[in-house]
């Protein structure tokens, strides 16, 4: 199974998914992200899905369940790059994607976070 | 028409990768195949998760005036649905997050229909036309 | 179109009086459009036409009936892009019947030959009605096409602020339109706000309320904020009435209200030059 890799860089952790997702390749990123804040005690997590075509309703949830253990962490998340046809797709899913904020580039994701602290 | 089983979470990944392709050769707009693909995705974990495994086959076809779209039907023999009215409201679920898969599914494609019986399995249907 | 006897005589027939049997046909379809073509325009596209429906009946070849086919659809499109009415098409292949008739109607023995024949010819005028509607409906739903494009701009207003302007009703097909050109936007231009003005919609009811909503929880997951504009006095007093909730979303009487929140929010001040 392929993992996601988690990149430190400050008080932040950034996530960059390139590949399709299976359903436990989300479910190790949640466990592997859950270790890091930990381990680190970082501030923040930026996830990167520029290039991640299809969010169906079990990959929402999993990026809201990752929201709420960050949270847990007092840490925020920012889910950015959204490609505008996900966008469209979710809203009509009617998927809530709570517990996360959006942004759209990790540039604006950073000041997000940045702004927060 | 394309088969493919399912049996396993890299199969979900496969039929979605499949109606992709099948999508993009019918001419549905970019939106429109990630909203297939998306429906696509939620019918084949359903399929996976509640149904015990099952088929999907992806056919494209033509409507009565010339439109392309592509149907596909995901099948299974797993416990079936007992209350479908219940299933297709927002936010029903069962155990691990059935949740918005069957409605919001609906909402994506131009034509759903849905067939099961509990102990009978279940068959959904969709359909979705190039614009 | 049936094979052996009854339609080869007729065929034969036809093609024996051909001169005769044309001429006359063509003078009823020429009375029949009134002037709008010519009896030689006629002659030669139904002459087409005749030649096809003798080799059909004489079950000559494979290929006859697909060209016949395909010379009606032609003929009906033709005549729909011409302005002729569908009926107008149908009763000119009809009236092929009564040039017939005229010439058989002393030969008791051609009979069943004619009637098989007639029937034949109602099928013909009745598929030229359908390629007609298969034709205008084809270009009702480009024109619509068209129209929507046209009537979704994105303006960008200032720097990280863009507009859309909505005019007329917003429906399904409308709002996925904006939906996906206000997003497109956001990513070219990279902006953080969006204000959708309104002014233009005649009627705000729970519908479009919803599409609305939509738009904007889809602009929210771009990271932009969405200001909606243009709330005449009695759409406000309708969406109250409605029990319609905007909840979050802010919402101003007029675009340059929206514009002033937005400049506002991303920290900009207009003061007077000096």
């Amino acid at each position: 199974m392929e993992r996601v890799p988690i990149l430190k860089i400050g008080q932040t952790l950034f996530v960059s998914i390139q590949i399709d997702l299976q359903d436990d390749t989300v479910m190790r990123l949640q466990e592997d992200l859950a270790d890091e804040l930990a381990a680190t005690g970082a501030r923040g997590v930026i996830i990167d899905i520029t290039a991640v075509e299809i969010v169906d309703s079990f990959i929402g949830r999993m990026l809201s369940m990752i929201g709420s253990i960050s949270r847990l962490f007092d840490a925020d998340t920012v889910i950015v790059g959204m490609r505008p046809a996900v966008a469209i797709t979710l809203t009509e899913l009617g998927l809530p994607l709570t517990g996360v904020r959006t942004a759209l580039n990790a540039e604006k994701g950073l000041e997000i976070l940045n702004g927060k602290s | 028409m394309d088969e493919v089983q399912i049996q396993s979470g890299n199969d979900v990944v496969r039929v979605r990768q499949q109606v992709r392709v099948v999508a993009a050769q019918n001419g549905l707009s970019l939106v429109d195949q990630t909203k297939l693909v998306t429906a696509a995705s939620e019918l084949a974990r359903n399929t996976l998760v509640h149904g015990g495994g099952g088929v999907a086959k992806i056919e494209a076809v033509k409507s009565g005036n010339g439109r392309a779209g592509v149907k596909l039907q995901f099948s299974d023999e797993g416990p079936g649905i007992a209350d479908i009215d219940l299933a297709l409201t927002d936010g029903w679920t069962t155990g691990s997050g059935l949740g918005l898969g069957l409605s919001g599914s609906r909402r994506l494609v131009d034509e759903f229909q849905l067939n099961s019986k509990p102990g009978a399995g279940t068959s959904v249907v969709v359909v979705k036309w190039s614009r | 179109m049936d094979a052996g006897g009854t339609g080869t005589r007729m065929a034969d027939y036809l093609r024996d009086h051909h001169d005769k049997v044309i001429g006359r046909w063509s003078e009823l379809v020429t009375a029949g459009v009134r002037g709008r073509t010519s009896l030689e325009e006629v002659r030669r596209e139904f002459g087409e036409l005749y030649s096809l429906i003798v080799r059909v009946l004489s079950n000559a070849d494979e290929h006859a009936p697909g060209e016949l086919r395909a010379a009606l659809d032609e003929l009906s499109r033709g005549r729909a892009r011409d302005g002729f009415t569908p009926s107008e098409t149908a009763l000119g292949v009809f009236s092929l019947k009564e040039a017939v008739y005229e010439l058989v109607a002393d030969a008791a023995d051609m009979v069943p030959e004619f009637l098989a024949f007639s029937r034949m010819i109602d099928d013909l005028g009745l598929r030229t009605f359908e390629s007609y509607s298969a034709a205008r409906e084809e270009i009702i739903s480009d024109q619509a096409t068209a129209m929507l494009e046209l009537s979704t701009p994105v303006v960008r207003l200032w720097e990280g602020i863009i507009a859309v302007p909505l005019v007329g009703t917003l429906d399904s097909a409308r709002t996925q339109l904006v939906m996906e050109k206000l997003l497109d936007t956001l990513v070219a231009t990279g902006a953080d706000h969006a204000v959708i003005d309104i002014t233009g919609v005649p009627t705000v009811d729970t519908e479009v309320a919803q599409h609305l909503l939509k738009t904007v929880t889809a602009a929210r997951l771009l990271g932009a904020e969405c200001t909606i504009s243009g709330i005449r006095p009695q759409v406000a007093q309708t969406i109250v009435s409605l029990g319609i909730e905007f909840g979050d979303i802010a919402t101003k009487a007029s675009l340059a209200d929206a514009l002033a929140l937005a400049l506002r929010q991303a920290g900009l001040k207009v003061v007077p030059a000096e």
